[in-house]
């Protein structure tokens, strides 16, 4: 099985890499690129954890391949912090303990960025729908779907993204 | 790493991927990966080659002529879902899709392989079944167009050869104003129902039901339309006694027993859905019932 090239870029920055096929979008994240804020859960698509954003969809990174993701744009977690400090939605998470153990919240943050991109005044049960891809086995939904509905008001107030 | 080792092709033309699925040993479709990797995560599949349809622009699209809705197999679940096209001409679908996994796996998963895959408790194929889609086959031998109700024939087993791939999905469109309902029951949002119904209805002057057709999953290894419900249906007027004797006709089927429920409670549900599928149908056709 001989490697195969993939070129992707995560952030903003463009990675060339040889690497086996099987290699999943999040092992490939996490080993050949060192970034470790993509969480890896069940490994089989059922926890969210590793939900990153491939060109801007949300997609699990461990049900797809490295060289799947070959000439696409990935952002993951650590493309939605802003230089010196944190987005709005992660400022949010904080004020409403919108984290506990914090496995899940790359996941949680990455969907919620894209539903509130795409949907700035969702309703509480559109969260809730949002999230239904998303576990957080500490079972802190109410100070995330919190959080979401905090952040979508703040952006309604035009006090920034 | 997760799943075996494989070698990774990407074609991008139709004819190549026919070529590819023909002469390399053990091979099989990747479309949108949402129910094929967690298999091959959890080594329930092992293959030496893995023919990704990612790249292949002839499977893409969405055209209507002469009143048929057609769909290539790699359009997304999400692509299908923001069309306002599927939205007006087979409105079923849309509602169907809103209960396909979550917006993570909508993003990524495909029509095709959602047909592919045939898991009984699936919403497409149960979609294409109350349609009488026609699904249009690919191979090097060329194309074939097969009848939805003859395309599954089996627990997870389709009409596919193992060099064939499902280019497009055909489905007649209805009537304009025709009525539609999709109900399912899953302990989840996102989850396989444990029963669900899918209903069509074509209701002309005096509330009368020019046509029909009710499909169920969950219940059978495959999607099943209730005939005898259609029968009940088609031809009369249409009121809550009709619809509850068509609803009735879904307890005929005989559902299978699992971990997540028996079989009476699946009958039950598949009653219960048909009923409000049913209803909402002749509620969307402009008949309170």
């Amino acid at each position: 099985m001989a490697k195969q090239a993939t070129r992707v870029t995560v952030n903003g920055k463009s990675h060339a890499r040889l690497v086996e096929a099987r290699l999943t979008l999040a092992d490939f994240l996490r080993h050949e690129l060192g970034l470790t804020g993509t969480h890896l859960g069940c490994e089989h698509g059922v926890c969210g954890a590793c939900t990153v954003l491939v060109d801007g969809r949300s997609a699990r990174s461990c049900l797809m391949f490295a060289v799947q993701a070959n000439g696409c744009d990935v952002t993951t977690v650590e493309g939605l912090t802003p230089d010196g400090g944190l987005s709005l939605l992660q400022q949010a998470f904080m004020d409403h303990h919108g984290l506990q153990c914090g496995f899940c919240t790359p996941g949680m943050l990455v969907t919620l960025t894209e539903l509130l991109r795409d949907n700035p005044d969702p309703s509480e049960q559109e969260v809730r729908q949002a999230l239904t891809g998303n576990l957080c086995r500490c079972t802190g939904y109410a100070g995330i779907v919190a959080a979401a509905l905090d952040t979508a008001r703040r952006l309604s107030n035009g006090s920034g993204a | 790493m997760k799943p075996a080792p494989f070698d990774y092709h990407a074609p991008r033309q139709l004819k190549e991927a026919a070529e590819l699925l023909a002469t390399l040993p053990n091979a099989k479709i990747l479309a949108g990966g949402q129910s094929l990797v967690p298999m091959m995560n959890f080594r329930y599949i092992m293959v030496d080659h893995l023919v990704d349809l990612g790249r292949v622009h002839d499977l893409r699209g969405i055209a209507v002529a002469d009143g048929r809705l057609r769909i290539g197999a790699m359009m997304t679940q999400r692509d299908l879902e923001l069309s306002p096209e599927i939205a007006r001409q087979c409105p079923l679908l849309a509602e169907a899709l809103r209960h396909v996994g979550h917006r993570q796996t909508r993003n990524r998963g495909t029509i095709g392989g959602s047909l592919a895959h045939a898991d009984p408790a699936a919403e497409l194929p149960a979609v294409c079944a109350a349609y009488d889609a026609v699904v249009h086959l690919a191979s090097v031998r060329g194309m074939r167009a097969v009848p939805f109700r003859d395309f599954t024939t089996g627990y997870m087993a389709t009409a596919l050869t193992p060099d064939e791939m499902i280019a497009a999905i055909e489905l007649p469109i209805w009537r304009l104003g025709h009525g539609y309902g999709f109900h399912e029951f899953a302990r989840r949002q996102g989850d396989f129902a444990l029963a669900g119904a899918a209903a069509l209805l074509d209701i002309g002057a005096g509330g009368v039901v020019r046509r029909s057709a009710l499909a169920l999953f969950g219940v059978g290894e495959r999607p099943l339309r209730v005939d005898a419900a259609e029968a009940t249906l088609t031809g009369k007027a249409i009121d809550h006694v009709a619809i509850e004797t068509a609803a009735a006709a879904a307890w005929l089927v005989e559902p299978i027993s699992d971990i997540h429920a028996g079989g009476d409670y699946r009958r039950h549900l598949a009653q219960v859905l048909s009923g409000r599928a049913l209803a909402d149908a002749a509620r969307r056709a402009g008949v309170e019932v």
